[in-house]
């Protein structure tokens, strides 16, 4: 039997919205996996390609743009 | 910047700071274990694990960390940034050190919280957090505040009694103003209204109102006149105001926007003819002149209004309904009045009262269904009533329509001027309804009155001196100071191709011709880094977002 797999995710969230719904969902106890990670952008607008790529590159299985 | 100030900072010299928040943290994640391995990170020289990073005592550790261990650059290891940067930002300045130095780990909100009942998993994803929050601040770099002159001036549009009472409340605080009226005579549409709920006369309320706005000597008021132009940002508009004696080009820092709305004329609805059966206005008109002859009155309400076209409630047509069925059962107490409505919209201690009373004084109300609405026929109003189960009607020699405020028809036209927003109905739109009600999302202008939304004319005065405070918050600073975190574009690489500039939502960036490349007004600028993420030759960045900032941060994954 193989491991359970476990994707690696890293959101890109805006910080007006995306990512103020990550602190809501904290402050609500609201429980999701740990191997989803937050990184703070100041408008998904601003997000570079190249962000994306990097984070596939870093061993990302997903990657989220939230805005 | 000095060159010895920046080489202070080139060699990162990290603090790190990790905070148990009571049990919040440290109840589902070990912070010790996240404190130690924090020591292992490139150019971390100092951590330390606190109680309560945010209590006074975790704020004098951090800046007794910083003169101690010569630190260049903090980070916080802790809740939401959203919350909490502002407080650590400016006790690290305190301390002398760059607040654009500072970088905040979220491993509470978005780790400690919800991840509970997962200690290990947690810890792991909270040093994991707290590297990639190390790797972007190696890279921070120090930065300036922008600061930027204000204008103690105000441009006032619109001289009803939502703009005068701003003008008055701003002129009371001895700053300037400049109140542009389009008709030739103060008061908007309350000088036609006939007397208020309140029972005053209400052309007498606003005609004191402007008595003493004429006297004021901080108000240069313009009748007759209109806005034509506006350009620049908060605390510095350049204004083009058309009046009668030609254009008068003024400075200002803020403006209001006070140009109120109309009433709906019912053509073509209910029969409206302006005879037998007439609009809200015209009754206020003949009880004005009294000239009222009718001795059978009905009401009908929401002529115009709730329905497909225009799907808003107006607010006050069922109080001015109830104000005029009162006053003609005052004056007339023999005349028969009917009030024919789908809900009344009487909110409010004031407006409750006033529907008991004019029930008390004989007014009778009845509910009709707006999917089988009134008919009116000659001199006959035909309904059915759903209580009763029966079609009713009822003979009458006026019947009156509770039309609703509409936006004035320009209103589109000051919005495109000023750049500023209005709802599907065509009312101005606030930043926030809640949170901001009279802002607009662009700073430095403010909206009154009924051009927000129908508004009484106490709502119309409340709104106006809650504006002028919004107001002199801004311009009684000594200048404005705003965020660092905006975009800048490097004019060696820029190859002027405006890619940007189409971007861009705040209209920040315009072409500077002579040059040939793009430039940035930081205090349009919102930050939101657009312009960066779309520029083809990486000549637009984001203060404190750079490309290599994020790549550190997400490279340290
Ligand atoms: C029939 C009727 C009865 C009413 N009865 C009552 C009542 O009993 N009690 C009560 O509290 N309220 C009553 N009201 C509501 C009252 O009229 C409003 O609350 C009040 O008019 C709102 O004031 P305002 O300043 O927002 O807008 P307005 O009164 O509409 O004033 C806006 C002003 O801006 C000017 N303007 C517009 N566009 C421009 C421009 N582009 N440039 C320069 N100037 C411009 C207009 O000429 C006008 O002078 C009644 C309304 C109606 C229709
Ligand atoms: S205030 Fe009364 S008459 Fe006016 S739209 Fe609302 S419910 Fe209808
Ligand atoms: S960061 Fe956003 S607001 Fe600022 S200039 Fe660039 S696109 Fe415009
Ligand atoms: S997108 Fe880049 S190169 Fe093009 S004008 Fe803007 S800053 Fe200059």
């Amino acid at each position: 039997m193989g491991q359970e797999f476990n994707p690696k995710i890293i959101t890109f969230a805006c910080n007006w919205c995306s990512y103020a719904a990550a602190d809501l969902a904290g402050v609500s106890r609201v429980q999701y996996p740990p191997s989803m990670k937050i990184i703070r952008v100041m408008c998904s607008g601003g997000i570079n390609p190249n962000y994306i790529l990097k984070a596939f590159e870093r061993g990302a299985d997903g990657v989220l743009v939230s805005g | 910047m000095s060159k010895e100030t920046l080489a202070f900072y080139e060699e990162p010299r990290i603090g790190v700071f990790v905070c148990d928040c009571g049990s919040n943290i440290a109840g589902h994640l070990d912070c010790s274990q996240v404190a130690e391995y924090a020591e292992t990170l490139p150019h971390v020289v100092y951590v330390k694990e606190n109680l309560y990073t945010c209590s006074e005592s975790g704020i004098v550790e951090i800046q007794k960390g910083i003169k101690d261990h010569n630190l260049n650059r903090v980070v916080v290891a802790s809740c939401s940034p959203r919350t909490h940067h502002p407080l650590f930002s400016s006790s690290c300045a305190e301390a002398g050190l760059n607040p654009y130095l500072f970088e905040m780990v979220n491993i509470r909100d978005q780790c400690s919280w919800v991840h509970m009942g997962k200690r290990d998993n947690a810890t792991h994803k909270a040093k994991e957090l707290v590297r990639m929050g190390v790797a972007k601040s190696a890279g921070l770099e120090p930065q300036e505040e922008i600061e930027s002159s204000l204008i103690r001036k105000i441009l006032v549009i619109g001289g009803g009694v939502a703009g005068m009472s701003a003008a008055q409340a701003l002129a009371g605080m001895n700053l300037e103003v400049i109140l542009v009226e389009k008709s030739s005579q103060y008061g908007g549409l309350l000088r036609q209204v006939n007397t208020l709920d309140t029972g005053e006369d209400a052309l007498e309320s606003v005609q004191a109102l402007a008595g003493e706005i004429s006297t004021q000597e901080h108000i240069k008021g313009y009748l007759s006149s209109e806005v034509r132009d506006v350009s620049g940002y908060i605390g510095n508009y350049d204004v083009r105001i058309n009046t009668p004696d030609g254009e008068v080009a003024d400075k200002v820092g803020c403006i209001v926007v006070a140009t109120g709305a109309v009433s709906l004329i019912p053509e073509g609805l209910f029969e409206y003819d302006g005879k037998q059966v007439v609009s809200m206005m015209e009754l206020e008109q003949q009880l004005k002149h009294n000239d009222l002859s009718a001795k059978r009155v009905v009401f009908i309400q929401c002529a115009g209004a709730r329905n497909e076209q225009r799907e808003y409630c107006s607010r006050i047509c069922c109080m001015m309904a109830v104000k005029n069925a009162m006053l003609i059962k005052e004056k007339y107490p023999l005349t028969d009045v009917q009030v024919l409505y789908r809900d009344m919209q009487m909110y409010g201690t004031h407006k409750e009262q006033m529907l008991w009373n004019a029930r008390g004084m004989g007014v009778r109300f009845h509910v009709y269904d707006p999917a089988d609405p009134p008919r009116v026929a000659g001199g006959n109003v035909s309904f059915y009533q759903s209580v009763t189960n029966e079609e009713v009607s009822l003979e009458t020699d006026l019947t009156v329509l509770s039309t609703p405020l509409v936006p004035r028809s320009d209103a589109g036209t000051i919005a495109n001027m000023l750049r500023v927003p209005t709802d599907q109905n065509g009312f101005f739109l606030e930043a926030h309804a809640k949170l901001r009600p009279l802002d607009f999302a662009a700073d430095g202008i403010f909206v009154c009155g009924s051009g927000r939304y129908p508004a009484t004319s106490v709502e119309a005065k409340t709104q106006g001196i809650g504006v002028a405070s919004r107001v002199a918050a801004i311009l009684f600073k000594d200048k404005l100071v705003k965020s660092a975190i905006v975009a800048k574009i490097h004019p060696e690489s820029c190859v002027g191709c405006m890619a940007c500039l189409s971007m861009c939502p705040y209209e920040a960036i315009s072409y500077n011709p002579e040059l040939r490349v793009c430039e940035i007004n930081e205090i349009l600028c919102k930050g939101c880094g657009n312009c960066a993420a779309t520029c083809p030759s990486h000549s637009a960045e984001l203060k404190g977002y750079k490309a290599e900032q994020l790549l550190a941060q997400i490279g340290a994954l």
